[in-house]
């Protein structure tokens, strides 16, 4: 025991020492915040056209909403309630309902669906609401300011004037509406629960994408490091001192808590640029806004004054209040133990595998055959995640979330989600027993492999050597 | 009978042997390692496993160092069959053998010392002694890449020996060392043997087992084919051959010898000539002194003894002519 712990420390010192590492924990933050770009572009793969009604209560963007090839809008004119019990029967993909505001302007609104609307949409409601709510602030101050001149203006004659002349940085800045979308889901018992689809996905998202390139980036190294020591000849050295089972579970426990390290010190990091920024800056972006100026700059109605509208430090206060809000919604206990399951488990599923490669070979370029079958599923369900993002509950999802070859990514995908509980249970049973079976075989190739040199190894060759004797 | 019965009595119980392996087979797929191999080691002794490549020794080392399990044969290490806990007492420097190339000489010999169950304080003294000994102390903290593979080699012996091992396993351990280092080498490793370990030496330098061994076995085909005593082997393998100087003679020296007396092969060097003679085996060196002395001044007389290489080289190629020989019929 004392021997595996040798082990361990010197492969997790020797790797936290490299620069490498170093690097990574520097681009690791740099590349979540990219990561929370993802959802939103894959959530505009879809194709089919949606069915969205409109319950607007104020009649001021009884035009606005036009057509596209993905959405088609119809206007209702009845109560809510009504609206809201005709969605289901009718195919309807969302309702959106726009309240009369009781002093002011209108500046929300509420989505009912039945399943969670994509940030797509969101977005382009949020556009056209705020657009027009612009352009009629505009009017007002436009009005305004003439009336300083001239008291004796009248509104009518308005359009013939040279507007823009009048319009100040003040002015826009004072115009820029920011528009609240809730949205509620309507549970099959008549039940409604707001959920917050697009800070799900994202979590969702990113969580999937972060297991994938964690399993990639350490079972590689798992691999390699078998490989450095075959060619430099010191394993015979070794297993001379420590079983090979020792040898090998020291690396990959190793291996494993480098990358933990590395987990921490990302969130550590990634906290610390986001306070020191918001402390030192408070009207530059958040990685909440970010995500939004993002989600504005990709619409379909480009508006200059939209990406500026973002930077306001008016808006700031709504924005995060809802953002946190949403993130409230989402069980981050859960979340954090989940992920360090499915890191984990994944982890020694595919590292014991990597490590069986490693010993079968004798340099790296020797891998690419072996390889593929590996990286095949692990890609397979990175893809499939963004099927699963759009529908979280589907047979799909079930199924990539019980193989266990998909479902440390494909489970982190569902669990912002909500995901029963025997499922979650299920799949980490069923990855659980898949790991230590995984351990165990990937041993007996360990063990035979490493001290096999100059022979190219077939898949046969490895069956056969599942069945030597110690 | 009786014979059969001590033999096996001493087998069984053998006070003498340090270690012993017993009808060792180990099967591969494909082919077999070992058939039904026995070697027992004296203590105290340089012990040298012999054989051709390919033949097996190394799974036999293997099989020794516990990396892999025979199956079928038992092991003894003082008498006591062979366990985990044998480990800490053997030292293994094997013959594929490297070191991290990225890690510090000193870190790297203190890990492995470690894995050797010494404690990292005295694994630093011990290493320290030792750094000095072989004069490469200035390299602790450089990485193994830097070093001369020379150099790399002496590390390697020293955490080869370093938890003080009875018994020592060295599997071509000159090679990559230069003349000097190899005299270096061959000292230190007589004087574990004074210092009471046992050695288990496999090369192909026959040269170095005359010099180190005390007793051998061969290796060829999975099979073990000769053991024993180096000095007894050699007389053994004794044809009764002669190496004669003589001078002054005219004549061809085959117009004297009797006809079962045969010529091997004739020389000249500095006024004297040789001539290698094979005695029947009812004659002595006395006869051919008794046949010669008539006719010529005899300078020097010696008897050819064969050295391990020519052993080596006959054994292999008999078994190998005989198995032929038993594949046509």
């Amino acid at each position: 025991m004392n021997k595996i712990v040798l082990i361990i420390k010197r492969e997790y010192l020797t790797r936290v020492q490299k620069k490498s590492f170093l690097i990574m924990t520097i681009l690791g933050p740099i590349l979540m915040a990219a990561l929370f770009i993802v959802p939103v572009i894959l959530s505009q793969l879809s194709d089919e056209v949606k069915q969205v009604r409109i319950l607007d209560e104020t009649g001021w963007f009884l035009d606005r909403f036009e057509n596209s090839d993905r959405y088609t809008f119809e206007h209702v004119f009845t109560d809510l309630e009504t609206a809201k019990a005709n969605i289901s029967g009718n195919d309807i993909y969302a309702l959106i309902y726009i309240p009369r505001p009781e002093v002011s302007v209108p500046s929300s609104a509420i989505i009912f669906s039945n399943s969670q609307v994509s940030i797509d949409l969101k977005s382009h409601i949020r556009n056209i609401m705020a657009k027009e709510v612009e352009n009629q602030k505009l009017g007002a101050e436009i009005v305004k300011e003439i009336r300083k001149i001239n008291p004796a203006f009248s509104e009518v004659k308005a359009d013939s004037l040279e507007k823009t002349n009048l319009i100040t940085d003040e002015i826009l800045k004072n115009i820029k509406t920011n528009i609240t979308l809730t949205s509620i889901q309507l549970g099959e018992a008549g039940s409604e629960a707001k959920s917050y689809t697009e800070v799900s996905m994202g979590v969702g998202m990113f969580a999937g994408i972060l297991i994938y390139f964690f399993i990639f980036l350490f079972g590689a190294q798992v691999m390699r490091g078998v490989i450095e020591e075959k060619v430099s000849r010191i394993v015979e050295v070794i297993v001379s001192s420590v079983k090979p089972f020792q040898l090998m579970m020291g690396k990959i426990i190793g291996v494993a808590l480098v990358g933990l390290t590395q987990f921490m010190l990302w969130i550590v990091l990634t906290l610390t640029i986001v306070t020191v920024f918001q402390t030192l800056m408070p009207n530059k972006i958040t990685p909440a806004q970010a995500t939004e100026v993002y989600q504005d700059n990709t619409s379909r109605i480009p508006s200059e004054s939209n990406t500026a509208a973002l930077q306001s430090t008016e808006n700031e206060d709504t924005a995060m209040s809802r953002m946190i809000e949403a993130l409230q919604s989402i069980d981050f206990t859960t979340m954090i133990l989940s992920f360090l399951f499915y890191f984990i488990g994944g982890y020694l599923l595919y590292g014991a595998m990597f490590a069986a490669i490693g010993a079968a070979v004798d340099n790296e370029t020797d891998t690419q055959q072996f390889m593929l079958p590996i990286t095949v599923p692990l890609i397979l369900a990175i893809v499939m995640a963004q099927f699963v993002i759009n529908n979280p509950d589907g047979p799909v999802s079930f199924w990539f979330s019980m193989i266990p070859f998909t479902s440390p990514v494909i489970m982190m995908v569902r669990i912002p989600f909500g995901v029963p509980m025997w499922q979650v249970g299920l799949s980490m049973l069923i990855l659980t027993a898949s790991f230590v079976a995984a351990v165990w075989l990937a041993g007996r190739i360990y063990r035979t492999g490493i001290l096999m040199y100059g022979k190219k190894v077939s898949w046969g060759e490895m069956w056969k050597w599942l069945f030597y004797k110690g | 009978m009786w014979a059969a019965t001590f033999f096996y009595y001493t087998i069984l119980s053998c006070p003498m042997s340090f270690f012993s392996a017993r009808n060792i087979t180990k099967n591969y797929a494909a082919h077999k390692a070992l058939d039904n191999v026995s070697i027992e080691i004296p203590p105290q002794s340089i012990f040298g496993l012999l054989g051709p490549n390919g033949a097996g020794k190394t799974t036999l080392i293997r099989i020794i160092n516990q990396i892999i399990a025979p199956d079928t044969g038992e092991l003894f290490f003082q008498n006591n069959k062979l366990g985990a806990e044998h480990i800490y007492q053997i030292g293994y420097l094997p013959e594929e053998r490297g070191l991290y190339k990225k890690m510090k000489v000193g870190e790297q010999a203190l890990y492995l010392a470690q894995l050797k169950g010494v404690s990292k304080s005295d694994a630093l003294k011990k290493l320290k002694y030792w750094f000095e000994k072989f004069d490469i102390k200035p390299w602790w903290n450089k990485k193994v890449e830097e070093l001369s593979k020379g150099m790399q080699q002496k590390v390697q012996f020293i955490v080869t020996i370093i938890h003080e091992p009875k018994l020592l396993i060295f599997d071509e351990p000159f090679s990559g060392f230069d003349p000097i280092n190899v005299n270096l080498l061959k000292d230190e490793i007589l004087a574990l043997r004074r210092n009471g370990s046992t050695i288990i030496f496999s090369t192909h330098n026959m040269a170095s087992v005359e010099e180190l061994c005390d007793n051998i076995a061969l290796i060829n085909n999975s099979k073990k084919i000769l053991d024993g005593r180096v000095s007894d082997i050699r007389n053994e393998h004794k044809t009764n051959t002669f190496s004669i100087g003589y001078n002054d003679f005219k004549n061809d020296i085959r117009t004297v010898l009797p006809a079962d007396f045969t010529l091997k092969s004739q020389h000249n060097r500095d006024e004297l000539q040789f001539a290698e003679i094979q005695l029947p085996s009812h004659a002595t060196a006395n006869h051919l002194l008794k046949i010669l002395m008539p006719h010529v001044s005899v300078h020097t007389l010696n008897e050819i003894i064969p050295t391990m290489n020519e052993i080596f080289i006959n054994t292999v190629n008999q078994k190998l002519s005989t198995s032929k020989l038993n594949n046509y019929e």
